[in-house]
């Protein structure tokens, strides 16, 4: 009931900011010195939010579908793509972390390239993978590649962090049971990283859906949000709401898998939950 | 690993009808880093002989070797030189086949899972069915008065509640051999006797050998059939004090031979 209430008021408080700067913001924006400080305030660059709205139930074209059909089923397109990257970079990042831990030679030699794997600009590795689409694989799992090459990263890092999070007594304590490095990591290594795992996922949630709606404009793949948000921009002069429309479609998806990624921690961190401690 | 070949008479042979030690210690030196700068002695020829069913208090100053010595018992880790026999077994053996049950300063439990699945997890490692492993970590919490609990998390209970837990844990496979590395030494000094009595009706009830390490002195001659009294750097046994209390309760705690004991033990650790 909280959370709910704290969630109303943050939708508020994000309307009351942007239609009290659109009251207040000078149409043109504020410049000073020739560098504008603050962004245009007219119709055109930040439609009311009301216009949005209607704009969401109006037809995308005259006699079309209406436009919150159209940003759904994009939505659901890119959900498609965020689920297959996510699932395919956390199976990634578990195996990448599994091994960096069973072989420190492997995590010297290999979690070097997993942080540079970052820093490689998305730009530039698109256009590489959106050539595989059509051969190797249909052109939306070319997009999938590139959520998963997001993804995969946060899990790996935190995974790695988690494995090893056990201390030295726990694994001497499993030694002790004679139990060999595979039971150690059922029974002590993995439970044991599940906190540091929850919001890697997260993290990888969040990447995954960054990484379809840019895969999708950058490989130029047709029916998700990404490229919806390209083909409404185009008309922004025109009809200024409608991107806010794909936008906010956007958002809404980031916002989806978030939620989705933390009810899988759910039935595994009932522990948790129990905080009352008992002296006797 | 077999034992090799050892002329002291002293020490029992692997097998045989008259093997009754729980430990045997064979001239163990224990040196870490070895070959390096940073090169550390902990224990210098070591001798020990833990018989069935006796309770031995390792006691010295701290970096004594004493936590060093319970370790290679547990074969937690190798000597550099000499032979740790457990059961009669190499110790590395007797590790595999779990021929004891160990607790640490630090209870250690697995926060995920409740009291009674941590009591169950060496039973689990083990291969017991689930049932038998239900009966068997009920009994071991009723041993330790933690029978309400079973369904508890560790975070719920107080730091003697899962000392408590840890104990249980370390007994549930009934072993022959208890090694304790100083397992009340986080707690306050009423749980601790309290617990002590607890341990030492367990062990009575069980016949469990024990190696119990802790810087107390009287709590090593209020539990120990013997107290091995040691010498830090390189970490030596300097004595090896019997110790025979009338009783072990309240009135063994008053009884003049257990201050004798103590100022024993002292003397032994000043000297």
């Amino acid at each position: 009931m909280r959370r709910l209430l704290a969630g109303v008021a943050g939708l508020a408080t994000a309307v009351l900011v942007w239609e009290g700067y659109k009251a207040v913001g000078a149409p043109e924006g504020t410049v000073v010195f020739g560098v504008r400080v603050l962004p245009r305030a007219d119709d055109l660059s930040m439609p009311h939010l009301w216009t949005v709205l209607r704009r969401l139930a109006g037809p995308e074209m005259t006699g079309g579908r209406p436009v919150w059909l159209v940003v759904l089923d994009a939505c659901l397109f890119t959900l498609g793509i965020t689920a297959a990257g996510f699932l395919a970079g956390t199976v990634i990042g578990l195996v990448l972390a599994t091994a960096m831990q069973r072989f420190r030679i492997v995590e010297r030699g290999l979690l070097p390239y997993v942080v540079l794997s970052q820093t490689v600009p998305l730009v530039a590795l698109a256009p590489l993978i959106a050539g595989w689409g059509g051969t190797l694989m249909p052109p939306w799992a070319t997009v999938a590649v590139i959520a998963a090459y997001l993804a995969f990263f946060p899990v790996a890092v935190g995974m790695l962090r988690g494995l090893q999070s056990p201390s030295a007594s726990g694994v001497e304590l499993m030694r002790s049971y004679a139990a060999g490095w595979w039971r150690t990591l059922v029974k002590l290594r993995f439970p044991a990283a599940l906190p540091y795992l929850f919001p890697a996922l997260r993290l990888a949630g969040a990447a995954a859906v960054v990484g379809a709606v840019v895969g999708e404009i950058s490989t130029g793949t047709r029916g998700g949000i990404g490229r919806l948000i390209i083909e409404y921009s185009r008309e922004a002069t025109s009809d200024p709401a409608k991107v806010y429309t794909a936008m906010l479609g956007a958002a809404l998806l980031g916002l989806l898998v978030a939620g989705l990624v933390s009810l899988l921690e759910l039935p595994l961190m009932r522990h948790r939950r129990h905080v009352e401690v008992v002296t006797l | 690993m077999s034992a090799p070949a050892n002329s002291d008479p002293d020490v029992v042979p692997t097998s045989g009808p008259a093997d009754t030690a729980s430990v045997v210690v064979g001239n163990v030196t224990k040196i870490f880093n070895q070959g390096r700068s940073d090169e550390v002695p902990a224990l210098s020829d070591v001798d020990l002989t833990v018989g069935s069913g006796e309770f031995v208090s390792l006691i010295g100053p701290s970096g004594c070797g004493k936590s060093t010595l319970l370790r290679l018992i547990a074969d937690l880790i190798e000597p550099t030189s000499g032979t740790v026999t457990v059961a009669g077994r190499p110790a590395a053996q007797a590790r595999r086949e779990q021929e004891y049950g160990i607790a640490f300063q630090q209870a250690g439990l697995l926060e995920w899972r409740t009291v009674r699945r941590n009591v169950e997890l060496p039973l689990e490692l083990r291969g017991v069915g689930r049932a038998e492993r239900r009966a068997r970590a009920e009994e071991m919490l009723e041993l330790v008065g933690l029978a309400d609990f079973a369904g508890h998390y560790p975070g719920q209970l107080s730091g003697g509640m899962q000392q408590r837990v840890a104990i249980a844990r370390a007994l549930a496979v009934q072993p022959p051999l208890l090694l304790m590395d100083e397992p009340f030494g986080a707690l306050d000094e009423m749980t601790r006797e309290r617990l002590q009595s607890e341990l030492l009706g367990i062990c009575a009830k069980t016949g469990t050998s024990t190696v119990f390490v802790t810087h107390s002195i009287s709590e090593a001659v209020f539990l120990s059939d013997r107290v091995v009294v040691m010498s830090a750097r390189p970490g030596r046994i300097r004595a090896s004090i019997a110790v025979e209390l009338p009783s072990r309760d309240e009135a063994g705690r008053q009884a003049p031979v257990y201050f004798e004991k103590i100022t024993e033990v002292r003397q032994a650790l000043r000297s």
